[in-house]
């Protein structure tokens, strides 16, 4: 693919000064987001997402192993992406490149730090035995954006998962005994916003060539409180802000938050019904 | 105990229900999934396009290169993400079994990417994986003599059926279970055949005879998925 060419970033950038975007959505909207939680039946749990041509899947698998040292009565639990070559000719095979881990750390930290998942419900034996989640991201389109369809793929995934069940005789999962418990969740569902700087405005959910002529993102994750508690944040790129559009940022996520992730979390749930 | 009975009701020379579509990576220049029964695999294609570094280039051809892989959550226990040694073998055994369709010959030093994921496995995930790099590369517009199908055949103690599923595959009654993936360009030639068990000539005999004719359904079904996205652009 030939690289998306400065001018067709500069033309994005002078639309946006105006408020435009190409395909005629607003600033702060998003593309059709599409929910599909039948993944794989051999998955825990797993989601399908689609944003506009975007296209994620997320899958979560289970498996018994040892508690970290500094969390003896913990669940642990690990994130890992895959920018797959299938999905864009930009992506090659090999170790994984900055954005790959990236995107495996931000989801993470957004899981994480929320408290969604109850970790401590996930201990089996103090000091000995624990869970552990994987949680795998693998892009199969990518057209911008993947990260907040991996964040929401990721919640659907988690929302969807059962624990398989666990034979503590044989020390090993049975995985004919059919699983009946979900994952202990709590009500800290987080949602994540990842907010682009393109020619001087700020935008939400680009498209492949309003990614690229971005000069950076800040990316954040937060939890329905009253008020909005942010849970994680990271400024991505080397673009600078001043405090004002740093504020104005927190101000868009505040503005956008609850509709934003009322619909998703019933998109969420519509999905999971249709499944069972 | 003879196999007298497959565990889904199916007919000893039936294929799980198939299920094959065009188009599901539309950044590609070509794309498909290709599903027996549980087993579900999709690909997507590059090119032609420069291959680099230079050094590997052709100046006669163009060349086919096919990456398989299984997603983690395929499986029962988590596959670590990244190559093996069997993922592997089996990108070359489909790049082998796809080389003699392709005719790049008009594309001097470029590259055909071809990249094959199973999103849900039992078993016979090559075959699937096969069919729907096959279907992707006719989607791209990637000229080609035929479509490549391909199909496992199974010997269960002395029983011959086929596409195998994971049940079948872990058969240890009798002669117990012998595995034979197999494709064949065009329902024709062979190219591509591997074999885990035990098993004599002449069934073995029988054995591509089946996969043969199994394959010819396979391609109507290939074409048919083709023929569907034609219509939908119209």
């Amino acid at each position: 693919m030939i690289e998306d060419s400065k001018l067709t970033s500069k033309r994005i950038a002078e639309y946006l000064s105006n408020g435009k975007r190409f395909d005629g959505r607003k600033v702060d909207e998003f593309r059709d987001i599409e929910i599909d939680v039948n993944l794989s039946k051999k998955a825990e749990g797993g989601a399908k997402v689609k944003i506009g041509k975007t296209e994620v899947w997320v899958g979560v698998k289970m498996s018994v192993g040892e508690p970290y040292p500094d969390s003896l009565d913990k669940g642990n639990l690990m994130v890992t992406s895959e920018l797959t070559p299938l999905s864009h000719s930009k992506y090659e095979y090999g170790p994984p490149k900055f954005p790959t881990i990236e995107l495996g750390r931000l989801v993470d930290r957004g899981i994480r730090e929320s408290g969604f998942i109850d970790l401590k419900k996930l201990c089996i034996v103090e000091g000995e035995k624990v869970w552990n989640i994987f949680i795998d991201i693998y892009s199969i389109n990518d057209d911008g954006n993947l990260l907040d369809a991996s964040f929401i793929g990721t919640v659907a995934a988690l929302k969807s998962t059962k624990i398989p069940h666990y034979d503590e005789k044989e020390g090993k999962i049975d995985y004919e005994k059919k699983p009946k418990d979900n994952l202990p969740l709590t009500e800290n569902v987080p949602m994540n916003f990842s907010i682009y700087k393109i020619g001087g405005g700020l935008v939400l959910d680009p498209i492949q060539e309003e990614e690229s002529a971005a000069e950076g993102r800040l990316i954040l994750a937060a939890i329905p409180d009253k008020p909005l508690k942010i849970c994680s944040m990271q400024k991505s790129q080397t673009m600078d802000l001043d405090t004002d559009e740093f504020g104005k940022i927190l101000d868009l996520v505040e503005q956008k938050y609850d509709s934003f992730t009322k619909e998703i979390n019933k998109k969420i749930d519509e999905a999971i019904k249709k499944n069972k | 105990m003879a196999y007298t009975k497959r565990s889904d009701g199916r007919k000893f020379e039936e294929t799980r229900p198939i299920t094959a579509k065009v188009g599901v990576v539309p950044n590609a220049d070509g794309s498909a999934m290709f599903a027996f029964g549980n087993t579900i695999a999709i690909a997507s294609v590059y090119g032609p396009k420069q291959l680099h570094p230079q050094h590997m280039q052709n100046p006669s051809t163009g060349i086919l290169r096919v990456n398989y892989n299984m997603m983690s959550f395929s499986v029962s226990d988590r596959i670590r993400p990244g190559p093996s040694k069997r993922s592997t073998e089996i990108s070359k055994i489909s790049e082998w079994a796809l080389n003699s369709a392709i005719l790049l010959e008009e594309y001097p030093n470029t590259v055909v990417d071809v990249h094959i994921m199973i999103q849900q496995a039992d078993a016979s995930t090559r075959c699937a994986g096969i069919n729907a790099a096959s279907l992707a590369l006719a989607h791209a517009g990637v000229p080609m003599k035929d479509l490549v199908a391909s199909v496992s055949i199974g010997k269960m103690d002395k029983q011959l059926v086929v596409d195998v599923d994971k049940e079948e595959e872990d058969y240890k009654e009798g002669e117990g279970a012998t595995d034979i993936a197999m494709s064949f360009m065009g329902a024709k030639k062979l190219t591509h055949i591997q074999l885990d068990g035990k098993i004599s000539s002449k069934e073995l005999k029988e054995a591509t005879e089946m996969g043969k004719k199994a394959c010819e359904k396979i391609i109507e079904i290939q074409k048919k998925a083709l023929k569907e996205a034609m219509e939908l652009v119209k």
